[in-house]
């Protein structure tokens, strides 16, 4: 108890610019709230929302980050394949909901399972310059090869009819669809399966160990490039089935549809922290609320420079994000 | 001492000569036979994108930041530039022909006011033309001085990528909401009503200009610190290097060229359209100075003009009903460039004039030992390798 006491003494006398900064933006938020609680109340539940499906990207770009240093530009066009896997399976086909997630998820985990053994396991000696501008390549392949006539076209396709009926109550005046439900539900079970598997199981073990120390690890009798493969399948995953809520929530796919989301969860896995799977997700629920309440409140056209303004100034104070590790961070 | 075959590549006169022989054939044989879109395409715009990835390249290349920003300095300069002609361009070339028409005939023969049909030349609107890539340029680097000093002073490597890509993205935004405040820039639906000035004369002049630049600045002593930070920064810094004042120089002149290209590229379509400074271009410059090998100008300079030749002449080359494929086959050169040579088109090697000197004390100690191979700036290429990676 005196320990947090005197850190928090220690914080305010060094750090006392921040925790002035932090006080006035609890204030401007507090204000805004007695201005009108529901819609502030809407706002949050909106970003929340939006945190949630960032935090299922956001996950996979953060554990390749923190195994093979990598920043997998092409994670955002893996979710984009996976908002079109689902989209044909229940439009084309009638599969259900969850048939339709499952599916997406599988072809996400093994299209990223190709593009790492294609193309950035023959790179993985190389400069890491050379694996991004790999990745930045594969990013646009799957771009535009997908755009081309016999693929998924370059238009915009809208998303009739939704797998699920669109359903909305209101709690004390703040609507609630139950697509939102389904999304925190389905959000939060896959969460803690990746807890599960990162912090309770043998492989998940392995993994931490080579995110620590690649050529220990491999001394230790990890088989890495396994590790790494199946880290890349565990993320496509994710993405998949985050692919597949995004565009349930905003129905308009194209094949450019993964550039922002991906962008923005990127942005969170580095707000967080990038290489910590908990800041990951933090990141993304504040990234999500942080976008619509300055859409919201202050303007719906400078939204992405007021968050890339508040990533920037986060970063400067705290360069490795919110949970990430200084000692960490090599090259 | 015995001088080496090619000693005389590394004169400057020659280089000065050989440089005036391009640009002469390029103006009389290669422009007349180029349609206006080839020649835009093939010739002008790769010559101020080359001033753009040297640029990179003196930030990434020669000192090892990792950035993004260059194509957010280059949108800076581009409507700093546009925004200065677009109301000073007609009115100072009437004013200056206004004048000129009222000296008595003698003297009006003797200034070059009169249209010089080689390269359109106006001195009223070139001077417009002139201040204003110089203001472009300026203003980018008086922004990348702020930028550069905050965000460098604290963040390293890949959070640097991810601090300048961010500033990238809040330029095309605050681009795309800037007719709030200066209505000419009309936001999200383009500026247009920009002279189109620019020329292969400029560009090239601008070009030959931000090489000889670079050049010099890497072989005195401000280049060899730079390139210390980048081969190690902690030995830098023993060695009395102040490593954050050369890599906000370095930032600072690169954004400077990516000003400066920002202001040619607004006078060469005359139009400026906010999505064009998107952050997916962004990774264009990035991987051009990839392509052409890290830390190496010449690599750059030839990188630049293939690729632009490459991506505008698969338009024509790919056949009819496959223009689609263009982005598609893009990637896939791109990947198998990075499998088979990691290390660039040129790797190391540099052309003559763009050598390190050969400086008299070299040249009296390799008179008693038998010569070196590496040139003492490249550095030692083992270490080099590992600190890229």
């Amino acid at each position: 108890m005196q320990s947090i006491l005197n850190r928090i003494v220690l914080f305010l006398r060094t750090r006392w610019y921040v925790a002035l900064i932090g006080l006035l933006l609890l204030v401007w938020l507090a204000i805004r709230f007695r201005e009108n609680p529901v819609l502030f109340a809407q706002f949050m539940v909106d970003g929340i929302r939006l945190g949630f499906v960032y935090a299922l990207i956001a996950l996979g770009y953060t554990m390749v980050y923190g195994i093979v240093r990598l920043i997998n530009f092409a994670h955002g066009d893996i979710f984009m394949v996976g908002a079109f896997t689902a989209f044909y399976a229940t439009t084309h086909y009638h599969w259900g909901f969850l048939p339709a997630m499952l599916l997406a998820m599988v072809v996400c985990a093994f299209l990223a399972v190709t593009i790492e053994r294609v193309a950035y396991k023959p790179l993985r000696e190389a400069p890491r310059i050379a694996a991004l501008i790999t990745a930045i390549g594969v990013s646009f392949f799957l771009e535009y090869f997908t755009a081309l006539d016999f693929v998924f076209t370059p238009n915009f396709i809208s998303y009739t009819p939704l797998p699920i009926k669109f359903k909305c109550g209101d709690i004390a005046g703040v609507t609630f669809s139950n697509i939102m439900l389904i999304i925190i539900a389905v959000s939060t079970s896959f969460l803690v399966l990746l807890w599960y598997i990162v912090y309770r199981t043998k492989l998940g073990k392995a993994m931490r160990a080579t995110a620590w120390d690649k050529p220990t690890a491999r001394l230790m009798g990890i088989d890495v490039d396994l590790v790494i493969t199946f880290t890349f399948a565990i993320g496509a995953a994710l993405a998949g089935a985050g692919g597949m809520l995004y565009v349930v929530v905003y129905p308009q796919i194209r094949t450019f549809l993964g550039v922002m989301p991906g962008l923005k969860a990127f942005i969170a896995a580095v707000f967080g922290g990038i290489g910590s799977i908990p800041g990951a997700f933090v990141g993304s629920l504040i990234i999500g609320m942080v976008e619509t309440l300055s859409q919201g409140y202050l303007s719906s056209t400078l939204r992405d420079a007021i968050v890339f303004s508040i990533l920037i100034i986060v970063l400067l104070f705290r360069p490795t994000g919110l949970f990430g590790e200084a000692a960490k961070e090599k090259a | 001492m015995q001088k080496s075959r090619f000693h005389f590549l590394g004169q400057s006169w020659l280089f000065w000569l050989s440089l005036i022989l391009i640009f002469l054939l390029a103006q009389w044989v290669l422009m007349p036979r180029l349609s206006e879109f080839r020649k835009t395409a093939w010739v002008i715009f790769p010559s101020i994108m080359a001033i753009i990835c040297l640029g990179l390249n003196l930030i990434y290349g020669f000192n090892g930041q990792f950035s993004l920003g260059q194509w957010g300095f280059y949108g800076i300069g581009a409507y700093a530039a546009a925004l200065v002609t677009y109301h000073w361009a007609g009115r100072v070339s009437y004013l200056i022909k206004g004048i000129v028409v009222q000296l008595p005939p003698l003297l009006q023969k003797l200034i070059p006011m009169a249209q010089i049909e080689l390269f359109h030349f106006d001195a009223g609107r070139s001077a417009v033309l002139l201040f204003a890539l110089l203001f472009g340029a300026l203003l980018a680097a008086v922004i990348s001085l702020g930028f550069g000093y905050i965000v460098l002073l604290r963040l390293g490597s890949d959070y640097f990528g991810i601090a300048t890509l961010g500033f990238t993205i809040m330029v095309q935004v605050l681009i795309i909401n800037s007719d709030q405040v200066i209505p000419e820039t009309k936001g999200a639906r383009g500026m247009i009503g920009i002279p189109q000035m620019t020329s292969f004369f400029w560009a090239f002049l601008f070009l030959i200009l931000a090489i000889v630049v670079m050049r010099n600045i890497l072989y005195s002593s401000v280049g060899r610190a730079i390139m210390s930070v980048r081969e190690d920064e902690v030995a830098a810094q023993a060695m009395g290097i102040n490593t954050l004042k050369y890599k906000t120089i370095s930032f600072v002149i690169g954004s400077f060229f990516a000003g400066l290209a920002g202001g040619l590229y607004a006078h060469l379509y005359a139009f400026l359209s906010p999505g064009y400074f998107s952050f997916v271009r962004s990774f264009d410059p990035m991987i051009i100075i990839v392509f052409g090998g890290l830390g190496n100008m010449t690599g750059t300079i030839l990188a630049t003009f293939l690729w632009a030749i490459t991506l505008e002449g698969m338009r024509i080359w790919l056949p009819q009903g496959f223009e689609a494929w263009r982005f598609v086959v893009y990637p896939i050169v791109l990947l198998l460039m990075m499998l088979l040579r990691p290390q660039g088109l040129m790797g190391r090697y540099e052309v003559g004039f763009l050598r390190a000197p050969k400086w008299p004390l070299r040249a009296a100690a390799q008179a008693e030992v038998k010569p070196q191979v590496a040139p003492a700036a490249a550095g030692n290429p083992q270490s080099e390798e590992e600190k890229l990676s």
